[in-house]
């Protein structure tokens, strides 16, 4: 299947690495324009070069920490103003910090909901305006099955992604009479530099529990981004759909 | 269509109220039309009608037909 996401306007946070830059490649190839955030500049800069060699769609890269609600809103002034509306916004960016609660610093709490949870609510009360325009969007949220199913040090981390999918489900409810969708996945041991740093011990014991026996790849989660921001989704909404490859914690 | 009719048409669609309802005194939850659902139509339609962003505390601020009036003045709209 192609041009699954022809005429659509995708914004992806955290779009330099990882997941979000699988989702970037992976969209692409379906015909979607881009609108690429994340902190660093020169990778979002490699990334469009990547695209634009293989793909016709405009391309739109924002240097923005996206827990920062005026560099958020700067963005979407400079949308506003080259009349591009976002209908589709995937919330990807993301921190982990692994420590047991007892000896884990308020600022580390602090940081890691306002990135979180924080910029994702403010993405998309931003976001879901030029979607309510058009009475059609959706929006996707990355969650992960740390938030579904809790994990030994990932208190912070997992309560944070618990609460994404608490703000996907009852946004999808208030969101669903203007047709937009709001949706989850819930990433279960991903491949990324996010993951890179876990200990070894502690991989091994995690593949153990992955009833498919290998770890993920940001592309197996792309590709269910792809399916939630495509009209193959178009009656699914307020969902939290994992990716782990029958992981059990 | 003048900038006041633009308006007074936005919050007709929005509300999808009789033009003749619309008037200074008209309350957010005031009418069974202008609840929390159609007050985001409403933000919506303002938006495109205006071509304009508006802020969230502007939406929260937004409780009547005139303070409507007040807000969208402060985008550069003249009414």
């Amino acid at each position: 299947m192609s041009g699954l996401l022809s005429d659509r306007t995708l914004m992806i946070t955290g779009a330099s690495k990882g997941i979000g830059k699988a989702t970037a490649l992976l969209c692409a190839e379906q015909g979607a324009d881009l609108v690429l955030i994340a902190r660093n500049k020169s990778l979002l800069d490699e990334l469009k070069t990547e695209i634009s060699s293989k793909n016709s769609g405009k391309i739109y890269v924002f240097a923005c920490d996206i827990s920062k609600e005026e560099q958020v809103a700067e963005v979407f002034k400079q949308l506003n103003s080259e009349k591009i509306l976002v209908d589709c916004l995937i919330n990807n960016a993301g921190v982990m910090p692994v420590s047991m609660l007892q000896v884990t610093k308020s600022e580390t709490i602090r940081n890691t909901y306002e990135t979180n949870v924080f910029a994702v609510i403010n993405a998309c009360q931003v976001a879901m305006k030029s979607m309510m325009r058009k009475r059609k969007g959706s929006i996707i949220n990355v969650s992960s099955i740390v938030g579904v199913k809790g994990h030994t040090g990932n208190v912070v981390y997992g309560s944070s992604k618990a609460a994404v999918i608490g703000i996907t489900q009852s946004l999808a409810k208030e969101l669903a009479p203007f047709n937009i969708r709001v949706n989850a996945v819930a990433p279960g041991f991903i491949n990324t530099e996010m993951t890179r740093d876990i200990d070894e011990k502690i991989k091994e014991k995690n593949l153990n529990s992955i009833g498919m026996k290998r770890f993920g790849t940001p592309d197996d989660v792309a590709k269910v981004i792809l399916f939630l921001a495509s009209d193959l989704s178009e009656y699914v909404t307020g969902q939290v759909i994992g990716v782990d490859g029958g992981m059990v914690m | 269509m003048t900038n006041p009719e633009k308006l007074t048409q936005a919050f007709a669609t929005a509300l999808n109220i009789n033009k003749a309802l619309i008037t200074d005194d008209l309350k957010y939850q005031g009418i069974t039309q202008w609840d929390s659902v159609t007050h985001m139509i409403l933000i919506a339609e303002l938006e495109s009608v205006f071509d304009i962003a508006i802020n969230t505390d502007d939406i929260i601020e937004m409780s009547s037909f005139a303070k409507a009036k007040e807000i969208i003045r402060k985008y550069g709209i003249e009414l």
